[in-house]
């Protein structure tokens, strides 16, 4: 059964015998076994590569909360993740090392902007807004360029990850894996919680028939922004966490091609779906990295999947395991 | 009329070159079930966008219960009391039909700022959603997805979430667009329950249910009002009648 | 104050490029509804077919024509095989698939021409500086970019204004579904419009190769500069996108060129320093901003609906 929009079909109370409930619990699993895997081959490339996949598909959460379940079509999620990663290596270059400071900071600047940004972007629909958000990114990336204090265009290393003092060393590399496995699966229980709440129900009538939303009397537009201030922010956090993860901001995680890989880590998985933006992260990075052991021209592979995604899966990839019932 | 619940007066929209709302001038006192008529390009749906606040107009005031809605943003209107059925259905079709009368309660419930709880276990929303949707008919059909139901039954689920506004005037449009006689007569019997209770303005096509629901009738065309008053007035005004000349035999007799 | 004329020149010149780009932009947007990611790929192919073929042929005017007709025929062909599956759908569809188009450009070129990119040289008659005013001299070539791409823009407007194509194209950007009603072979029509933006996209980069740059991904953020090109100057809308175009070329070149001096007066030189390019680059997003919160449908509107 399709859990997008489905009243039926709350996704806390997910039948726990369809092929999709069996991927995602077989896919949690996996996950969970990772470190285990590395700790055991000594092979720490798979952590470092799954790392980045939970920290991507917690970027993918939250454009799935705005994009699936709010019809809003963000083109510049990625420049979240750069506002989150950038507070991060600021605040540790101007001696700020404490996670305490930097972390609550790089969510509220993250907020900050998407308040901004929403406030003026929401205002306009479709491609109008799709080509709002993608130019206030690139605002965003270009002021980057800009700060030749934090490294300008070749961006800046951080030396020291976000200290806890003593909570936990996020230097240890299955420490950190395991930190970021549980904001997932807690990001991924929040968003579940709060596309059923009242809250939710109206960001799904807006994205569902806006017009029908203000005939019944709801002032769209402030639920709307407050749903776009709290996808900004927790892309903030999740670029909080790819700062720690790199040791390295640079405005490339900013540019308008990594809010392209995001919108296609949402789609591909399933938009408006609890664990679609996992499925669907996890499905593009790994074929990226696949592709890219296996040819030298990964993009030409890459490319055309997309294309034929775009114009066969409708429902990306959990779609098809559902035999695309809904079209 | 001075306690009139809606007070239309000069009403003007041009549209280019088109005049779609001509001065137009009406009271409806609370509690009348007031038909609005006119043949095709008349100036209804005009007035429907006019009235829900879609649409701006160039001239003329509308008040609602004293007060002044000409410039009231839609939502804003819905929250005074005036709610709309639209007649070209317009619903959350991924939802079922609870769900979609359930969000016009949410909508007069309180705020919407609430992100833990599951809104569709609140009993202070699905219960009033359920009585609406019994109201017109539907209450069997409550657990089925909108884009399941058929034609006449969107067109009393558009109904019930205009009911469920809790609403002190309701605008219908074309309610009865695209059913068939049969689910027209029982719309007509659901009109015709609603009446006296609430102060409905409808704008219809079809003279029959017009002269057997209305209080007072108003007759528009190309925008201007030709002729207002009760049924029988109607009928013998020979304005009206040179307007609906060719247009629909037998009804007016 | 000679410097300022310049600098204008050099505004006027980059906004004709991004009217290229923007109008054949504008026009697929417009006409098929489809927002086209890969019409960087385009102009980026532009350069390389360009810069190939002038190689070959040893004659840069030579080498541009045969540019411009490879371009318009991938443009075509590119149309037929990817772009016709994805009409009517949602913009989202739309630009998940350009998108894969847009990687798959970039690897292609790198496969065919390899990773470092290309040069273009100019034949010698350009490369002399003219004195188009006493005292300011300004490069032949790029007063020649300003030229064709007037006549260009000027062909453009006898074509959409005076030909019977041009008039599908009006009614197709104002009202889609009333010129596949009256019967018009809408296939067609969308290939040859595509190709035109194809076309246009290839001038511009074969245009631009000898002055800026034929490398990979050039393509991206020219491409984003012709997006706020449109948004300002009006989806659907070729003069909105001639004016837009030469008011986005100015501002960002005069303000890239004088707002750090402007900023040095009234701020610190440290802060000015820290600033003037980051609020340089955020001019036009700026500008953009500023339309679309008071004139949302933009500077001349071509749809009605």
């Amino acid at each position: 059964m399709t859990a997008r929009g489905d009243p039926l079909l709350n996704p806390l109370r997910v039948a726990w015998l369809n092929p999709r409930a069996a991927l995602v619990a077989v896919l949690l699993a996996v996950l969970g076994l990772i470190p285990l895997y590395a700790a055991l081959t000594g092979d720490t490339f798979a952590i470092t590569l799954f790392t980045r996949v939970l920290i991507m598909a917690l970027a993918a959460v939250s454009l799935d909360l705005i994009m699936g379940y709010g019809g809003m079509v963000s083109f510049g999620h990625a420049a979240y993740l750069g506002i989150g990663g950038y507070a991060v290596g600021i605040l540790w270059k101007e001696g700020f090392a404490s996670g305490f400071v930097q972390w609550p900071v790089a969510i509220g600047v993250a907020a900050l902007f998407a308040l901004v940004v929403g406030a003026l972007s929401l205002r306009t629909r479709g491609v109008y807004f799709i080509m709002i958000t993608l130019a206030f990114a690139q605002m965003a990336y270009y002021v980057a360029i800009g700060l030749e204090r934090y490294g300008g265009d070749d961006g800046l290393t951080i030396r020291t990850r976000s200290q806890f003092g003593g909570l936990i060393d996020l230097n240890n590399r299955t420490l950190f894996y395991y930190l970021c496995f549980v904001i997932l699966l807690m990001s991924i229980y929040l968003v579940s919680r709060i596309v059923n709440s009242r809250f939710g129900l109206v960001i799904q009538g807006s994205r569902s028939n806006e017009r029908r939303m203000r005939a019944i009397g709801f002032p769209t537009f402030r639920y709307k922004l407050v749903c776009f201030v709290i996808a900004g922010a927790l892309c903030g956090l999740a670029g909080a966490l790819l700062a720690n993860h790199t040791n390295f901001i640079s405005p490339s995680m900013m540019y308008w091609t990594r809010s392209g890989d995001l919108m296609v880590m949402v789609v591909l998985g399933g938009m408006g779906t609890p664990f679609g933006p996992l499925i669907g992260t996890v499905t593009f990075l790994l074929l990226e990295e696949v592709l890219s052991r296996v040819t030298e021209y990964p993009g030409l592979v890459l490319g055309p999947a997309l294309l034929l995604v775009a114009i066969y899966l409708h429902g990306g990839i959990a779609g098809l395991l559902e035999g695309r019932r809904n079209g | 009329m001075a306690d009139a619940l809606l007070q239309i007066g000069g009403l003007t929209k041009r549209f280019g070159g088109v005049v779609a709302a001509d001065a137009i001038t009406l009271d409806i006192p609370g509690g009348e079930f007031h038909a609005v008529i006119g043949p095709n390009g008349a100036g209804k749906t005009t007035l429907v966008g006019l009235l829900a606040g879609e649409i701006a107009p160039q001239g003329g005031t509308i008040r609602f219960d004293g007060r002044d809605i000409a410039r009231l943003a839609v939502f804003r209107r819905c929250r005074l009391g005036l709610a709309r059925s639209f007649q070209i259905t317009s619903l959350f079709r991924e939802f079922s039909a609870l769900d979609n009368v359930a969000l016009a309660v949410q909508a007069h419930a309180g705020h919407s700022f609430r992100f833990w709880s599951d809104a569709r276990r609140e009993a202070a929303l699905r219960e009033p959603a359920q009585a609406a949707l019994a109201r017109v008919g539907l209450a069997a059909r409550a657990g089925v997805r909108v884009d399941r139901l058929s034609h006449g039954e969107h067109r009393e689920l558009e109904i019930a979430m205009a009911l469920a506004t809790g609403p002190r005037l309701l605008l219908l449009d074309e309610p009865m667009a695209g059913m068939g006689p049969e689910e027209s007569a029982r719309m007509v019997d659901m009109l015709r329950a609603l009446k006296g209770g609430i102060t409905i303005l409808l704008i219809e096509h079809d003279m029959e249910t017009v002269f057997a629901l209305a209080d007072r009738i108003t007759v528009l065309v190309y925008g201007r009002v030709i002729a207002s008053g009760d049924p029988a007035a109607i009928r013998a005004d020979a304005a009206v009648r040179e307007a609906y000349l060719g247009e629909n035999e037998g009804s007016a007799q | 104050m000679l410097y300022f004329i310049e600098q204008c020149l050099n505004g006027i010149q980059l906004g004709m490029l991004l009217f290229l780009l923007a109008a054949g932009l504008t026009l697929i947007f417009g006409i098929m509804d489809l927002v086209n990611l890969a019409h960087g790929s385009l102009y980026m192919l532009g350069a390389y077919f360009a810069a190939t073929f002038a190689a070959l042929t040893g004659s840069f005017v030579l080498g541009a024509i045969m540019a411009l007709a490879a371009s318009l025929a991938t443009g075509m062909v590119l149309e037929i095989i990817a772009i016709r599956p994805l009409y009517g759908r949602s913009h989202l569809d739309h630009v998940l698939g350009t998108f894969g188009l847009l990687l798959f450009f970039n690897e292609l070129v790198r496969l065919i021409w390899g990773p470092a990119g290309m040069t273009l040289s100019l034949p010698s008659e350009m490369l002399s500086a003219v004195e188009i005013i006493p005292g300011v001299f300004y490069p032949v070539y790029r007063l020649v970019i300003i030229l064709v791409t007037l006549a260009v823009a000027a062909l453009l407007y006898l074509l959409v204004m005076r030909t019977r194509l041009g008039m599908l194209i009006r009614a197709g950007a104002s009202n889609r579904e009333m010129v596949g009603a009256l019967g018009v072979n809408i296939k067609l029509l969308y290939t040859l419009v595509f190709g035109l933006g194809a076309a246009l996209a290839g001038f511009a980069g074969l245009m631009q190769a000898p002055i800026l740059t034929v490398q990979i991904g050039m393509g991206e953020n020219i491409l984003i500069l012709a997006f706020v090109v449109i948004i300002i100057g009006g989806i659907g809308s070729i003069r909105g996108a001639f004016v837009a175009a030469i008011i986005v070329g100015l501002i960002d070149t005069l303000g890239r060129a004088f707002l750090p001096d402007m900023l040095r007066s009234v701020l610190s030189n440290n802060v000015a320093i820290t600033l003037a390019p980051a609020l340089s680059s955020m001019l036009i997003y700026m500008l953009m901003a500023g339309v679309l919160v008071f004139r949302p449908e933009g500077l001349f509107p071509a749809a009605s609906k």
